[in-house]
């Protein structure tokens, strides 16, 4: 039964992720050009149906599943093929330890909503993540072309320095919340301080904004598109073609949605929706308003879906406003500014923490 | 002689901008403000209203076109005499002037007494043509203009570039081209009354 469960779980977790990571393709292409007075693909039509274009996603993997898939003669052949599985692998497996909604209640079971409940989930994220490097380097080093191993050594670079700053900006969380199980982070931010509900992103403010910007350095699109660079050496994929560019192409739009979750889940309480209890809402100011539970859960896991597709919004609209940064700005900005504000942050942590006793 | 030069000055980076992230706030606002007010046209769109205000510049090309400006030089046409007969009298201005060569015209004796020549064939391979106009200047009886407003010139095959007298013939200039009327006549100068006197 528990299997079955698991199977359940990881069935509704791969279909979410793919859902979103395959309408993010379509959401950039209209969110760009809504943003810029243009309409965007609109095209693609079956029987002269067209709605907004959605149907791009699917002409798109019908092209790339028919084209030609090159591998460069002096390439190697089997790191080649080898890397876009693990840049895709590595981005979906973080999702994993990301909790949708509370622990519910399910013919006398008591089940999580999340795939794996384990105690070290951050670390286990922070090693994923810090593993999908691998797919852009093996990608880039395969190709047997020099743009694509400028780019491998520019993403390897940056994922080097942005890690750092990413894995100090959230253990002023940790000192705070005292747990790395990201269920038990998302559980502690349902209770409330002076009123106000106790989210990440009210305690650690500096530590949220730290946290974000790594992360969109982690998913390496602009401004932080140094290994991709479309411009200058069109990136550690230059070699690729066909569903395995499909797959380096879907593997960072999942990326996006995992960030987006793990910032939701982090910073903006996870499944929890301000004063929403597991009876219903209870407000500071005293109104009371029962719920049945299922409502609630619903509710929850709606709001975390909620959260996850507005962060994806919002690195969209950063991608599509912003140019990209030069490689020493890059740089100066993840070890001079970052890393010192994050140190910062932990002493300012500690500091409050030794100070009011809690 | 004095050059009109502009005295740019660099604007130093303060202590604000060089934080980037107000600059960056300021410039997400300014995004995302061009978002959602265009999806706010859009979905009124969708609904049939607040259709003046237009949600986005694109012109949907094939369905939607740019109006040609008037003077555009487009696809020859000729033209026709009151009569329905070919106002061209085979002068053979315009092949001498084209600099591409690409007006071919075999003249034949015209009917009508009160004009020498006809052109039997007139054929323009537009695809050599480079657009220049001087066919139109050269023609002293107004026989050829290039006020068609076809732009877009594409076709399969190479001998579908060449015109022939009658399909130049049954080209209508564009609606912007009519709606400016018949072209204006600049009266005769000096010299040309000189000529007309002989
Ligand atoms: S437009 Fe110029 S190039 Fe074209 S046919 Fe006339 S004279 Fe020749
Ligand atoms: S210049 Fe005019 S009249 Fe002379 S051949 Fe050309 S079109 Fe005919």
């Amino acid at each position: 039964m528990g299997t079955v469960i698991i199977f359940v779980k990881i069935f509704f977790m791969i279909g979410f992720l793919m859902t979103l990571g395959v309408l993010l393709t379509w959401v950039e292409r209209k969110q760009s050009a809504v943003m810029q007075d243009r309409i965007g693909a609109n095209r693609a039509d079956i029987f002269g149906l067209r709605i907004l274009g959605l149907f791009h996603p699917l002409a798109d993997a019908l092209k790339l599943l028919t084209k030609e898939d090159f591998i460069p003669p002096s390439g190697d052949r089997f790191v080649h093929t080898l890397a876009p599985f693990i840049a895709f692998t590595t981005a979906l497996v973080g999702f994993a330890v990301i909790p949708f909604g509370p622990n519910v209640q399910f013919f006398g079971r008591e089940i999580s909503l999340q795939v794996a409940d384990i105690h070290v989930g951050l670390l286990f994220i922070f090693v994923v993540t810090g593993l999908s490097v691998y797919g852009v380097i093996l990608a880039g080093w395969s190709s047997a072309n020099r743009f694509g191993l400028l780019g491998a050594l520019r993403g390897a670079a940056q994922s080097i320095s942005y890690e750092v700053s990413m894995a100090l900006s959230v253990i002023g969380l940790l000192m705070i919340f005292g747990s790395l199980s990201l269920g038990e982070i998302a559980r502690a931010q349902g209770e409330l301080v002076w009123g106000l509900p106790r989210w990440g992103v009210l305690v650690q403010p500096l530590g949220c904004i730290i946290f974000f910007i790594a992360a969109i350095a982690e998913t390496k699109r602009i401004p932080f598109d140094l290994p991709e660079g479309e411009s200058e050496i069109v990136g550690f994929f230059v070699e690729y073609s066909g569903m395995k560019f499909g797959l380096l192409w879907i593997g960072e739009f999942v990326e996006i949605v995992v960030m987006s979750g793990l910032v939701a889940t982090l910073f903006f309480g996870g499944w929890q929706v301000p004063y929403l209890g597991s009876g219903g809402f209870v407000f500071p100011f005293g109104l009371q308003i029962g719920l049945p539970p299922f409502l609630v859960v619903l509710m929850q896991v709606l709001a975390f879906m909620f959260k996850v597709v507005f962060f994806c919004w919002l690195q969209m609209l950063i991608r599509w406003t912003l140019p990209r940064l030069r490689y020493d700005q890059l740089m100066r900005l993840g070890w001079k500014v970052l890393l010192p504000l994050s140190l910062l942050n932990i002493v300012l942590t500690g500091l409050v923490l030794l100070f009011t006793g809690s | 002689m004095t050059v009109n030069e502009k005295n740019v000055k660099r604007t130093e980076l303060g202590r604000l901008d060089r934080l980037y992230l107000v600059e960056v706030v300021k410039g997400l606002g300014i995004t995302g403000g061009h978002f959602f007010r265009n999806l706010f046209l859009h979905t009124a769109h969708l609904f049939g209203l607040m259709k003046d205000r237009p949600a986005a510049v694109t012109i949907q090309y094939p369905e939607e076109r740019r109006p040609i400006p008037v003077g555009y030089r487009g696809r020859h046409r000729l033209l026709l005499r009151e009569d329905g007969s070919p106002k061209c009298v085979a002068c053979m201005m315009c092949p001498t002037i084209c600099p591409a060569q690409c007006i071919h015209i075999r003249a034949g004796e015209s009917p009508d007494p009160a004009i020498e020549k006809y052109p039997v064939s007139f054929d323009i391979v537009v695809d050599r043509c480079v657009m220049c106009g001087f066919c139109v200047e050269a023609c002293p009886v107004d026989a050829i203009r290039m006020d068609t407003g076809i732009v877009e010139m594409a076709e399969y095959d190479r001998k579908d570039f060449v015109d022939g007298r009658d399909y130049m013939l049954s080209q209508k200039p564009s609606d912007e081209e009519k709606k400016k009327g018949p072209p204006e006549r600049k009266p005769p100068n000096e010299l040309d009354k000189k000529n007309d006197e002989h």
